[in-house]
């Protein structure tokens, strides 16, 4: 076993955990913040997207005793209370979504893609940089929409910088 | 996964002592490769060594002369870096054609030219530009460095630390991603530097990257892609699967060849 300490959506977490532990099962099994989904396990579908230090990962393919002193980001930490991100109301606005699995990670995706190509976004830039979250629905269009819309809405957040966004 | 002893050294020599110590252990840089290969039970090493956080290990200094990577640098910052950018575009171009935006968040240079996967995408670029690899003990070059299918010249207990790479005149890389897995199916990287052009091939190769002379020649005598007309690589010396055979992979090569050389003769 192995003791562990990161902070996750703001909260400080220590664990003794076996060092084989993917951070996306620690988040899972041990947190019970099940919006992070295995989708295919090989780090291709990008379902199991979190941000690692302000950075997006596959979570299932980052042990969790890698993320020692980090601060982790889930779907679950974006609300403030009852009120969503942007970038997660623009998913309800533009119903970017149709099962819904892929959906946090495609947030957690969408983020990572305002911070680093700011709040203006074209589609091909989006299509690009989302090449690595797969939708088995081929639900793309409006997950492209979504991203843009919910770029464009956190610029209007106060004190909005795309560093600051995630 | 296999169970494993993890440790996170904070001292490169702590982290040598580990692998010595262990005789049956493995360095963890971004994982990107690693764990999948543990995740699928085709490696079970006794000891996990995590470079992680080791400090110094991870930068980037450019000269007018070389850029110098730090072994943890992840591809996502080789990508974004303006003064790479500057003084070698294709190599930052090449690290942002890895992988995907998440993968690149966490793979490293040095993980990768460590494991000297055939179809990755660095070891084009060490061999075209005539990189040393840096380790704790030693200074590589590329091509006494990559020693064929996922082999190097590095020991078991020894761990690169930086990769130097002379900037070129100028320099260009093609792939021909998977479109699954984006590992080249066949990659390109020319390179003018002096009176001399080098090429080197990824992806095709059944025993990893290597330096397609022929063309080479041919390129220095006269600098376009018609250059390269005739010239072929043998269909029975590269990687058959099934996404692709070898002829497949030996004209793919070619064509990768030629559109990097025409992005470069056109300036």
């Amino acid at each position: 076993m192995t003791s562990l300490s990161i902070t996750v959506n703001g909260r400080p977490v220590a664990a003794e955990i076996d060092p084989r532990t993917l951070l996306v099962q620690f988040l899972r099994d041990e947190l019970r913040l099940t919006g992070s989904h295995v989708g295919c396990d090989t780090s291709q579908c990008g379902a199991c997207t979190v941000h690692l230090d302000g950075r997006a990962v596959k979570s299932c393919t980052v042990l969790a005793v890698q993320a020692e002193g980090a601060q982790v980001l889930t779907v679950e930490g974006l609300a403030a209370g009852k009120a969503l991100h942007p970038m997660q109301d623009a998913f309800r606005e533009h119903h970017g979504l149709q099962c819904g699995f892929c959906t946090s990670g495609m947030i957690m995706a969408g983020i990572e893609i305002v911070n680093r190509h700011g709040f203006a976004l074209d589609e091909h830039t989006v299509r690009e940089a989302l090449e690595g979250n797969l939708c088995r629905c081929t639900g793309y269009h409006n997950i492209v929409l979504a991203i843009i819309g919910g770029a464009e809405a956190m610029a209007r957040l106060p004190g909005a910088t795309p560093a600051a966004a995630g | 996964m296999f169970a494993f002893n993890y440790h996170r050294p904070d001292r490169i020599e702590e982290a040598l002592m580990r692998a010595r110590d262990s005789g049956d252990a493995k360095f963890l840089a971004g994982g990107q490769t690693l764990i999948p290969t543990l995740k699928q039970r085709l490696a079970a090493p006794g000891d996990l060594i995590d470079l992680g956080s080791i400090p110094g290990l991870a930068g980037i200094e450019v000269t007018p002369q070389a850029v110098t990577i730090g072994a943890m640098t992840r591809h996502a910052d080789v990508a974004a870096s303006p003064e790479i950018r500057r003084a070698v575009p294709a190599l930052a171009e090449l690290a942002g054609l890895i992988g995907d935006p998440a993968v690149r968040n966490r793979g490293t240079l040095g993980g990768s030219v460590a494991n000297n996967d055939p179809s990755a995408d660095y070891p084009a670029a060490c061999l075209a530009l005539g990189a040393t690899i840096r380790t704790d003990r030693r200074a590589l070059p590329a091509e006494a460095f990559f020693c064929g299918l996922f082999e190097t010249a590095l020991e078991e207990d020894e761990i690169v630390t930086a990769v130097s790479f002379p900037v070129p005149a100028a320099a260009a890389y093609r792939k021909f991603a998977n479109p699954a897995s984006r590992y080249a199916m066949a990659g390109a990287f020319v390179a003018r530097a002096g009176e001399g052009v080098r090429v080197a091939i990824t992806g095709a190769g059944q025993d990893g990257v290597f330096r397609w002379i022929d063309a080479e020649e041919a390129l220095t005598a006269v600098f376009a892609p018609t250059a390269l007309d005739g010239l072929a690589l043998s269909a029975d010396d590269m990687i058959a699967d099934m996404h692709g055979d070898g002829a497949y992979r030996a004209h793919l090569a070619a064509v990768m060849t030629r559109r990097a050389v025409a992005a470069l003769a056109a300036g």
